[in-house]
């Protein structure tokens, strides 16, 4: 579904990305786990879009995306749920959800909103009130609902569990799962990397801009560079 | 008692010009949190326009519309010319570049144009209609029959549509928005060419009443900018009644004190009313937790 090749991406003339190769196959849950300053996030960012590339090949279901504009990708099914929630803080709830189905005007739209709201019904409650007032976690959950009203086949998602509780994390982890039996396919960065790892089929480790590591994500798991170097164990 | 009320009607008038500038203001801060200090240069574009392709011979209705379109046009090439090169720069910087491109557009206009004032016929006639012993030009309703149009035409484009929707969201969060599919350059070109248009439109609607040259854009774009600053910067509601609280203040003074203390008082009103309400009278707070 989504094959990377030798992806590079600077900011400035300082390199961040090195080269990256990842690939994620249709219906998979993959996992990109590493410590802060990775470069995780720019790798979310190359494949949504919003950073530039400088060298490298991005593919999505069969068609290179590396030149395309990053409000073009949602629309051959790429969508993410980036880093620090990005929600519409002014705007509401409902129209934060609205707006994540942008591309759309058809009567699925209101479906979906409902769907949303059955996944988290904590936003069905708030759904008038401005977005910026809700809570981290509500905030968080808002994110996802808003990227799968775009009706992706692949969801990019950045960190879903940073600076929440730990019954919130199981919960949106637990979400992530369900995703996987609607048919979408999940790319999720995480430094929550026993979490993650946990509910992902593969995974691969980042460390200062190149993949050190992959493999399914049970065998990583049990690797013990891994458990002393990620998991704490 | 009659004297109020002739004074309501010249600051009504004046109020819905100074509206009509603050809800072209509106758009622009949006989509952009960018105050666009050319605004005041789209009126005068408007005036000027229409007045020279009608001395032209073009009949008047065709030449208001040619004159909104072509300035609609230079709103969008000063998008494109001036403020989208300069992606990323900070929003002072934007300000910035739009107050220069308001001193260009003047330095064209008295090119192009001359440097005399202009009129051209009243839409209804010059009668003015007598109303419990005041009196108030036909135009002047025309004036705020066009500012009360715009305001609830903005109201809908940005409460009921998803396109108005697309303009909040790209101001709030310009990344998220193309990350939901949506088009932030075309955001931007859009409200600058519906700024222009509304700015063009308040020439037109305005030049029977106040006459046009190179030089009414600073003016205007100041008093409009301190009318949407009372209302609340970024409200539509706030730009109609904070355009037409300035509108009357001035013709308040003006005519009970003297018109040599008008500016002066509306800006006292307007710096107390900030002073207590930062935000202005329909600014939103904005709430954000994180």
């Amino acid at each position: 579904m989504l094959t990377v090749e030798g992806l590079r991406s600077r900011y400035g003339r300082i390199e961040v990305l090195h080269g990256i190769d990842l690939q994620v196959n249709t219906g998979e849950i993959v996992t990109v786990v590493g410590a802060n300053g990775a470069g995780k996030t720019t790798l979310l960012r190359c494949l949504s879009g919003t950073q530039p590339a400088s060298d490298g090949r991005i593919t999505f279901r069969g068609e290179s995306i590396t030149a395309v504009p990053a409000h073009r990708r949602l629309k051959r099914g790429l969508a993410q749920s980036p880093e620090g929630r990005q929600i519409f803080t002014n705007l509401s709830v409902e129209e934060n959800l609205r707006l994540g189905a942008f591309l759309f005007k058809d009567e699925r739209v209101d479906q979906d909103m409902a769907e949303a709201f059955a996944m988290f019904p904590i936003l069905k409650e708030k759904r008038n009130l401005a977005a910026g007032g809700l809570s981290g976690g509500q905030q968080q959950m808002l994110a996802i609902a808003r990227a799968l009203m775009g009706r992706p086949s692949c969801l990019l998602l950045d960190e879903p569990s940073m600076g929440l509780a730990p019954l919130l994390v199981a919960q949106i982890f637990e979400v992530v799962t369900d995703l996987r039996g609607r048919g979408v396919t999940v790319l999720l960065v995480e430094q929550n990397a026993f979490g993650a790892l946990k509910i992902a089929d593969r995974g691969y480790v980042m460390e200062t801009g190149r993949i050190s590591m992959s493999g399914a994500a049970a065998e990583l798991i049990a690797d013990p560079r891994i458990r002393e170097a990620y998991l704490g164990l | 008692m009659d004297a109020l009320l002739q004074f309501i009607f010249s600051g009504m008038t004046v109020g819905a010009v100074y509206a009509l500038v603050a809800l072209g203001f509106t758009i622009i801060y949006n989509a952009s949190d960018v105050v666009n200090f050319a605004q005041g240069e789209f009126v005068m574009l408007g005036g000027m326009i229409t007045v020279f392709t009608y001395m032209a011979g073009v009949p008047l209705p065709l030449a208001a519309v040619l004159a909104i379109v072509a300035t609609a046009a230079v709103g969008v090439a000063l998008n494109k010319l001036a403020i989208e090169p300069a992606r990323g720069a900070p929003v002072v910087s934007l300000i910035i570049i739009t107050i220069g491109a308001s001193i260009l557009i003047r330095g064209a206009a008295q090119l192009i144009f001359d440097k005399q004032l202009h009129r051209f016929p009243a839409f209804s006639g010059d009668a003015p209609l007598r109303v419990m012993g005041a009196t108030i030009l036909p135009q002047s309703l025309w004036v705020i029959g066009g500012a009360i149009l715009v305001f609830v035409g903005l109201w809908l484009f940005f409460t009921r549509t998803l396109t108005g929707k697309a303009v909040l969201a790209t101001a709030n969060n310009r990344v998220a928005a193309q990350l939901v599919g949506i088009n932030t350059n075309w955001v931007m070109t859009l409200s600058f060419g519906l700024s222009a248009a509304i700015g063009a439109f308040a020439g037109v609607l305005v030049t029977p009443i106040t006459l046009v040259s190179y030089d009414i854009g600073v003016g205007l774009a100041l008093k409009g900018f301190a009318g949407a600053m009372l209302g609340g910067m970024g409200n539509p509601k706030g730009a109609l009644v904070g355009g037409l609280l300035l509108g009357l203040l001035e013709a308040m003074t003006a005519g009970y004190l003297s018109s040599q203390y008008k500016d002066a008082v509306a800006f006292i009103v307007i710096l107390a009313v900030l002073f207590v309400m930062p935000h202005g009278l329909f600014g939103s707070k904005s709430v954000e937790r994180v």
